[in-house]
């Protein structure tokens, strides 16, 4: 099952573990992404703030916390090939792992007919 | 109305009227009224403004090269014709950023070639194009060191400049780092064994100079060994690794240091420009400007800004430094001088600069004087005279000679001790001069 975020971050919910990535939607938006500044893993994120980001050849992007808890595991091949994240954002480019400490959060998130909709009329 | 101010009263008064302010001084309401009243005395001509100059430049000690025997950061060295007449072209002396590579290529490359020539004096992987001043570089790389592993606690050798352990304490005041001074032993080297028990799992980095302040040379390779993951900062003087292993060889991580020495008037101390190196792995946490080369789509090679999401003006409050200003024209200036040098004439320039040394420190031995220290030096060495050195060495300013530095400015338990250098701009002559000079009764 996924989710997702308005800010364009899906979830994937395994028990507790939350793992995390950004979209085919967001990865097209940034662009080629040259660079992504992982967290450490055991720091704890929060629901909506920004926990890490990603470099773009545009820009910097923050990428925020779609559910709360603590950084569990990180996608280490990104630091050699940032690529991932442009060539199979919702598979391979995955971010990192969250044990989530509040499920109810995710009830919060867009199941994939909203997000679609919400793509659509961001265009 | 005044001929370098375009504006009418009455110009002045619309626009005031339109930004909806009375007076020119409302604009200037957040200025502390310290500050307010300048007393700037009325304009004069021009040639009353030369003449007062003059007499204030008149009151200057000018001192002949060949007659400064202090270093301490800031070398008396000889600078080809070459390096001010090109440095000097308005191409380079533009305060202009080179935000638009396209019109900046000129300027990009310049500070390409000197990253390069950095790197490779340094035996780094990259090198920024540059900072105010070795001091803000080393406080840089300090940060840099705890953006790197987190960590709080800096072990700083007792050898290192003391204005640059200012400069640190400064910058690193905010970040919540702890400083632990590591002393020395009886060569003058940084205590081995003391670091070696300073070390823990809170060290972020350990700074060490090479050579260092008192101008004896550091075992790199042995501090190395004792500094488990620390990140190693080295601060050195660019004309030494031209005769010394680099740090680089030993697993520097981070190597700072002051360009003035690379073709840069001695400017009563500034301005300067600090360089910083370091490795491929941790450049994206390094601060400063980084200029890189690349193709255009016509496969013409270009160079532009690179990383800058590093930089404040992409994203301030996540920046890695606050530091975007970099000394470009000094940097420029570096480069001009590495190039008409080449690595030949670094290389003869250090080595004379070390026999000149070595023959002031051999002359004032025979005179009496008893160096500090046995550890080997390169053009510096501390040397021990009475206890009131700090008066000698005015009488021997008085005397149109630049003495040792009174390490008693820095030191209390050094009082009796200067801080000797010489280099290539020595003779033979000046030296055997400056001896006498010092074996003399009245001073």
């Amino acid at each position: 099952m996924k989710k997702y975020a308005k800010t364009h971050e899906w979830v994937k919910v395994d028990g507790k573990i939350a793992t995390v990535g950004i979209t085919n939607f967001a990865q097209d938006k940034l662009g080629d992404v040259v660079y992504v500044d992982l967290p450490q893993v055991g720091k704890e994120v929060k629901k909506g703030t920004a926990f890490m980001s990603i470099e773009s050849v545009k820009a910097a992007s923050d990428i925020y916390a779609p559910v709360s808890g603590k950084v569990v595991q990180v996608n280490t091949k990104l630091n050699d090939q940032p690529e991932l994240v442009n060539k199979d954002p919702e598979g391979e480019g995955w971010l990192v792992k969250i044990e989530m400490v509040n499920q109810a959060e995710l009830n919060d998130l867009l199941d994939e007919e909203a997000y679609k909709k919400l793509c659509e009329e961001e265009g | 109305m005044h001929p370098y101010i375009p504006h009418t009263d009455e110009e002045i008064k619309q626009m005031l009227h339109t930004i909806g302010v009375q007076h020119l001084d409302d604009l200037y309401k957040d200025v502390p009224v310290t500050i307010k009243d300048l007393r700037i005395p009325e304009g004069l001509d021009e040639f009353t403004v030369v003449s007062l100059l003059k007499s204030l430049a008149d009151k200057n000690k000018v001192i002949e090269k060949s007659k400064i025997f202090m270093g301490a950061g800031i070398y008396a060295h000889y600078i080809p014709q070459v390096v001010k007449a090109l440095a000097s072209r308005p191409e380079f002396v533009t305060a202009y950023t080179p935000y638009q590579a396209e019109v900046s290529q000129g300027t990009l490359q310049a500070l390409f070639e000197y990253q390069t020539m950095i790197c490779e004096l340094t035996g780094m992987e990259v090198a920024n194009s540059s900072m105010y001043d070795g001091a803000s570089a080393l406080a840089e790389a300090i940060l840099m060191a705890h953006r790197i592993n987190g960590k709080h606690k800096i072990l700083m050798s007792k050898a290192v400049h003391p204005e640059y352990v200012q400069t640190s304490h400064t910058y690193a005041s905010a970040q919540k780092l702890s400083f632990k001074q590591i002393p020395l032993d009886n060569f003058g080297r940084t205590d081995l064994q003391i670091l070696k028990e300073s070390i823990d799992e809170n060290t972020c980095a350990v700074v060490i100079q090479y050579p260092n302040f008192f101008g004896v040379i550091e075992d790199l390779k042995a501090i190395k060994e004792n500094i488990k993951d620390a990140v190693f900062i080295v601060v050195v003087e660019p004309f030494a690794l031209s005769v010394l292993e680099s740090p680089a060889t030993f697993g520097a991580d981070i190597v700072v240091g002051d360009g003035q020495p690379l073709g840069i008037p001695m400017n009563y101390g500034g301005p300067t420009v600090g360089f910083l190196a370091t490795l491929e792995k941790h450049v994206r946490k390094m601060p400063g400007r980084l200029i890189g080369e690349t193709k255009d789509i016509e496969g013409n090679t270009g160079y532009v800004m690179i990383l800058q999401t590093r930089e404040q003006h992409i994203r301030r409050e996540k920046a890695t430094s606050n530091i975007c200003t970099n000394h470009a024209l000094m940097a420029v200036t570096n480069a001009i001088f590495m190039s008409t040098m080449g690595p030949d004439g670094l290389r003869e320039v250090a080595k004379r600069s070390y026999s000149n040394a070595h023959y002031l420190a051999d002359r004032m031995k025979e005179k009496g004087f008893n160096l500090l220290f046995d550890g080997p030096f390169f053009n510096e060495f501390a040397v021990r005279f009475t206890r009131d050195y700090d008066s000698k060495w005015r009488k021997i300013f008085e005397r149109g000679v630049l003495g040792p530095l009174p390490l008693g400015w820095y030191f209390e338990e050094y009082r009796d001790c200067g801080l000797a250098c010489a280099t290539e701009v020595n003779t033979k002559q000046s030296i055997d001069e400056f001896v006498e000079l010092l074996g003399c009764d009245e001073l």
